[in-house]
């Protein structure tokens, strides 16, 4: 597993996909930047020789494009890795702009993408051996589905940013292509009427990239479709789990120490585990056996893996010591912890609809408050009439 | 999507056949193949399979698809309907 985790992600153009993001849209085609990214509006600077991957600089028609390696370093998928685990994710950013990959000359290929690096990365080592220009949109550092989402990766700032950079000086073609996810927050007909650049939604892979140019920039139907592997469901467990384990801190201390002055510290770690285990029935049990749980709603996934969890956890510890109304507080609470991570795993996907998570919301939500409610009051009866 | 499949019969895709001029921009951008175009004419063969996310919408050169597009994230509908009602944890949340 060692290599493969460590290795940056290709499963989309443009990199991780929303996880977690809340991308919600408070401006569509806005260029305010995304709730995902950083709260401040400063983008990554200017290019310079620090830019990563820098190999030297190469002169155009319209001034000087850094030249970048398609090999990434042990410090990019440091990087990466620590992305992947939230670790400074929402300064994880490059230099908008345009860039070279290994000597592109005026009819060569553009790709655009966003300035998350992951995305940076992904695109330039799906490059290796190519010449091709890299036209990289101020996202704030948030990837091309996300920052398509909110507009950042968006139909202004694109035709900005090729004003900026002098494209049509430096290309003697009319053509870029763009990652299929990105297609969201760009209205090609409008870039094409301001700039005279037609836009080409190429793939939804990085990895498709090459392909794709070798097919004479034709997308195959395997080109864009979606899919979501086991591969693709676990890389997106760690960010969850970070953004999770403070409040599934304070709620475990919390939990502990009522069975621990209750019931002694046997019940104490006893509860605390239940607890833990539901809440990664939620996590990661849910989105790793996404297909095998049954139902389409995510809360339903999570209460069955919850569910699931429990009667493992009863047949593992047995039912000393518990009463009827403690197990049954425990089959009505923790499920409703499981079913709320897993709903919380929505916005990872790229196939949940907003109207199908309000629809999901709207009932779930008040299920869950109702059985963590109806589980308190069985667990303090079940104590009371021990 | 092969293998997964959300909630069916929410979409609140539209598409108006009479403005359609068959571009084919819809079938490019979709990643669900919600859509064929044929005889220069797209229609929603998949409607079930549309994930709000607006590609379709924005790309559209006639304006003759609508959606009420959004990003399908259930901590993002929970941030959002706390800001609405300004109650605290509006500005927190994986977004902070």
């Amino acid at each position: 597993m060692g290599k493969d985790m460590t290795e940056p992600e290709n499963i989309e153009t443009g990199a991780a996909k929303a996880c977690s993001c809340c991308c919600v849209p408070e401006e569509p085609l806005s260029d305010k930047p995304s709730c995902c990214g950083p709260s401040y509006t400063v983008g990554a600077g200017d290019i310079d020789e620090t830019v990563p991957g820098f190999l030297g600089w190469l002169s155009t028609s319209a001034g000087r494009v850094p030249q970048i390696a398609s090999e990434l370093t042990l410090r990019d998928r440091f990087g990466a890795w620590k992305a992947r685990w939230g670790i400074g994710r929402m300064d994880y950013m490059v230099p908008a702009g345009l860039y070279a990959i290994g000597t592109p000359a005026a009819n060569d290929p553009v790709l655009v993408t966003a300035n998350y690096k992951m995305s940076y990365d992904i695109v330039r080592r799906a490059m290796t051996g190519r010449s091709v220009w890299l036209l990289v949109l101020e996202t704030f550092g948030v990837n091309v589905w996300c920052a398509a989402g909110k507009g950042t990766f968006g139909t202004a700032e694109l035709v900005a940013r090729i004003h900026k950079t002098g494209l049509a000086e430096v290309v003697a073609h009319r053509r870029l292509i763009l990652p299929i996810l990105g297609a969201p927050g760009i209205a090609a007909h409008e870039v094409q009427k301001r700039t005279g650049f037609m836009v080409s939604y190429a793939t939804i892979r990085a990895n498709d990239l090459t392909d794709y140019l070798e097919n004479g920039m034709v997308t195959t139907p395997e080109m864009r479709e979606l899919t979501f592997s086991f591969r693709e469901r676990l890389v997106l467990v760690p960010v969850e789990l970070m953004l999770a384990w403070r409040s599934l801190a304070i709620a475990g201390v919390l939990l502990f120490a009522a069975a621990y002055l209750v019931a002694g510290p046997t019940a104490g770690i006893r509860v605390l585990a239940a607890f833990l285990g539901a809440a990664l029935s939620g996590l990661v049990a849910t989105p790793l056996l996404l297909p095998c749980l049954p139902g389409r709603s995510f809360s339903l996934k999570g209460a069955v893996a919850g569910i699931l969890w429990l009667a493992f956890f009863f047949a593992l510890s047995g039912f000393q010591g518990v009463n009827t109304w403690v197990i049954a507080a425990a089959f009505l609470a923790l499920p409703a912890v499981s079913s709320y991570y897993a709903l919380s795993f929505t916005g990872c996907t790229t196939f949940t609809s907003r109207s199908g998570v309000k629809k999901e919301m709207r009932i779930a939500l008040p299920l869950m408050g109702l059985a963590l409610l109806l589980g308190g009051v069985l667990a303090l009866l079940g104590l009371l009439l021990k | 999507m092969k293998g997964f499949r959300y909630l069916g019969n929410v979409t609140t895709l539209k598409l108006e056949a009479d403005t359609c001029v068959g571009c084919g921009r819809c079938v490019e951008v979709c990643p669900h193949q919600v859509f064929n175009l044929d005889e220069m004419k797209a229609s929603i063969v998949d409607f079930d399979a549309c994930m709000e996310c607006g590609a379709c919408r924005t790309n559209c050169p006639v304006a003759a698809i609508q959606v009420d597009a959004g990003v399908g994230c259930a901590s993002g509908l929970i941030h959002e309907w706390l800001r609405d009602r300004n109650l605290p944890g509006s500005g927190g949340g994986c977004c902070s």
